[in-house]
């Protein structure tokens, strides 16, 4: 037993980026314009909302939990942001500061649901997913949101790499992401993250204050979908009432396909953002090759399905 | 039972006076007193409902108590929470493999007491020393004879004795006073529960006095120098295990027989 449950993790971690390399192989063949740089380029402008948003989800999903609210809130940002400058005159940052603001209460009252009242994550977030749309709708008035000064959309303008355009919000992104790596890995907070996931009463036993770690983690998961707010508005140059509506699923979608266990406490940050890759290669793939939307959402589905059993299998044989 | 029929003069190291705890109706501690001598295991065995559970819940800073007090080293202490109790150097060890599975030995060794990096990288960066955790692992557990090779594979890789042979390492290395064992031999299987014994004895060897809570008889005869029998909320009798016999510790267990109908040399 202790033989191959050692070795599962490496294969756990392998597995995703296996994956990607052969999805990236798959299309190569389908589409000549898919092996190319400014392609790739175009793929990472297309993930980066979606990536930052699972870096709030990651952390969520390592303590064991769920935020079925991400996307919404993450629109919320964007709206309020955006309102704030084209109805206030507010100056960029301090409107983004707004819409930030909003994001990161939104986590803190998730969180607090979750610590203060032991209610289950999935229901407290999936009432603020709710509550978060409407507030989006009631505030916009279903109405994007395009008088928006330049500096708002400063991420979404690109530098050349060589011959090809790269978007400074991927960048941030990429950047956020080495930035959790290493307070996951290399600090006591970030082990706490995974402590609280494998095993809250043993956490809490140890004298590590569990509610104050969980409270940290939503708080930060709002302030990660904040910054996918800014992103968002940057990639379109507008205030979107409709965001954040594909983007809901699909962090979770990248979290899961990064091989991060639904049931906490394990997975990697770096998995995620190969997760966001694998479901960004496939919308790009099946657009190139003309396949319609619909299929795609389909096609996402059953990738999500398939990394949840593969997760639940390759745990059988541990525990 | 006075003073004069202890075999032991070693000093003491935690002692409990008229410990008194209520839960409603129910009195479950009814001016319990406790003394725990330096380097020796203390059995506290009971039945359901004696007040053991409430006694070491008491010692371990789980519940406070109505009345009644604690000294440690001669000292009154007041402890709010387990974690008082931890930062007064008494170590816990539970029933249930207190243990994060998906964590190394390391890591869960160190959970909640990481070691930082010297300098900039650990007061800016918090970075972790993950080089030094390592290899305090190694040494606390060549120190208690653990036979784990790899600090660095994770707990759930290892048996139940194993498990819990880390959290008895984990307690043994960071206690400065006291250990105190709740049931951890209870679910283990023979072979696991004589490895686990076998460290709890090292754990005293080195010098911190042990308390052992368990239903288990054998255990307790096989590995405690003294024997603290609760009943009905107080302290029955302590008795030393060489001299007494095991029908007759748990005929005073359960009321059968009186404390004071035992031989005296049978008393500890």
């Amino acid at each position: 037993m202790s033989s191959t449950a050692s070795k599962l993790p490496p294969l756990a971690t392998l597995g995703p980026f296996i994956a990607l390399i052969l999805a990236c192989a798959f299309f190569a063949t389908q589409s000549e314009r898919f092996l190319s740089a400014q392609n790739f380029a175009l793929i990472l402008q297309q993930v980066m909302v979606v990536a930052v948003i699972a870096i709030g989800q990651t952390l969520v999903i390592l303590t064991a939990g769920i935020d079925l609210s991400c996307g919404m809130v993450m629109a919320l940002g964007g709206i309020v942001m955006t309102k704030m400058a084209a109805d206030y005159g507010l100056s960029a940052p301090v409107a983004i500061a707004c819409g930030m603001a909003v994001t990161m209460l939104f986590g803190l009252i998730n969180g607090l649901l979750v610590t203060k009242i032991k209610l289950p994550p999935f229901i407290v977030t999936l009432g603020t997913l709710n509550i978060a749309f409407a507030a989006t709708q009631l505030y916009s008035g279903a109405q994007t949101i395009t008088d928006i000064p330049a500096g708002m959309t400063a991420l979404g303008n690109t530098f050349q790499l060589g011959q090809t355009a790269i978007v400074w919000g991927a960048v941030l992104m990429l950047v956020l992401y080495l930035v959790t790596w290493f307070a996951l890995r290399e600090t006591a907070p970030g082990r706490h993250v995974y402590a609280v996931g494998n095993s809250p009463e043993a956490t809490r036993l140890t004298g590590i204050a569990t509610d104050k770690v969980l409270l940290g983690v939503y708080v930060l998961a709002g302030l990660f979908y904040g910054i996918a707010s800014v992103l968002s508005v940057a990639r379109t140059g507008a205030g979107d009432p409709n965001a954040g509506q594909t983007e809901n699923l699909d962090a979770i979608s990248a979290v899961v396909l990064g091989g991060t266990s639904l049931f906490g406490g394990r997975g990697m940050i770096l998995g995620t953002l190969v997760g966001a890759l694998i479901v960004g290669v496939f919308r790009n793939g099946l657009t190139l090759m003309g396949v319609s939307s619909v299929y795609q959402i389909l096609v996402t589905g059953i990738l999500v399905i398939l990394a949840v059993a593969t997760d639940q299998l390759s745990r059988k044989g541990v525990r | 039972m006075t003073n004069s029929t202890y075999t032991t003069n070693a000093p003491l190291v935690m002692q409990a006076k008229g410990l008194v705890k209520r839960y409603g109706q129910v009195t479950a501690l009814d001016g319990a007193d406790f003394e725990l001598r330096a380097g020796e295991i203390l059995a506290v065995i009971g039945d359901n409902g004696a007040g053991k559970s409430s006694l070491i819940k008491a010692l371990s800073g789980a519940t406070v108590p109505d009345e009644g007090e604690i000294l440690l080293d001669g000292k009154r202490i007041q402890f709010k929470s387990p974690i008082d109790a931890r930062r007064a150097g008494i170590e816990t060890v539970y029933q249930d493999l207190a243990v994060a599975p998906a964590m190394t030995i390391a890591e869960n060794l160190f959970l909640g007491r990481e070691l930082r990096r010297p300098g900039l990288l650990g007061s800016a960066l918090r970075m972790l020393d993950k080089k030094k955790m390592l290899e305090e692992s190694v040494a606390r557990m060549a120190e208690l004879k653990v036979g784990i090779r790899s600090m660095t594979q994770a707990v759930e890789t290892l048996s139940g004795g194993q498990r819990q042979c880390v959290a008895v390492a984990r307690a043994a290395a960071f206690a400065r006073h006291v250990v105190i064992m709740d049931e951890p031999t209870a679910a283990l299987g023979v072979k696991e529960g004589n490895m686990v014994l076998e460290l709890i004895r090292r754990v005293r060897d080195k010098g911190l006095p042990v308390i052992l809570i368990s239903h288990n008889m054998p255990h307790v005869f096989e590995i405690a120098d003294r024997i603290h029998i609760a009943r009905l909320g107080k302290r029955a009798a302590v008795v030393n295990p060489k001299k007494i016999s095991m029908s007759d510790t748990v005929a005073v267990m359960t009321g059968a027989m009186a404390a004071s109908d035992l031989p005296a040399e049978c008393l500890a």
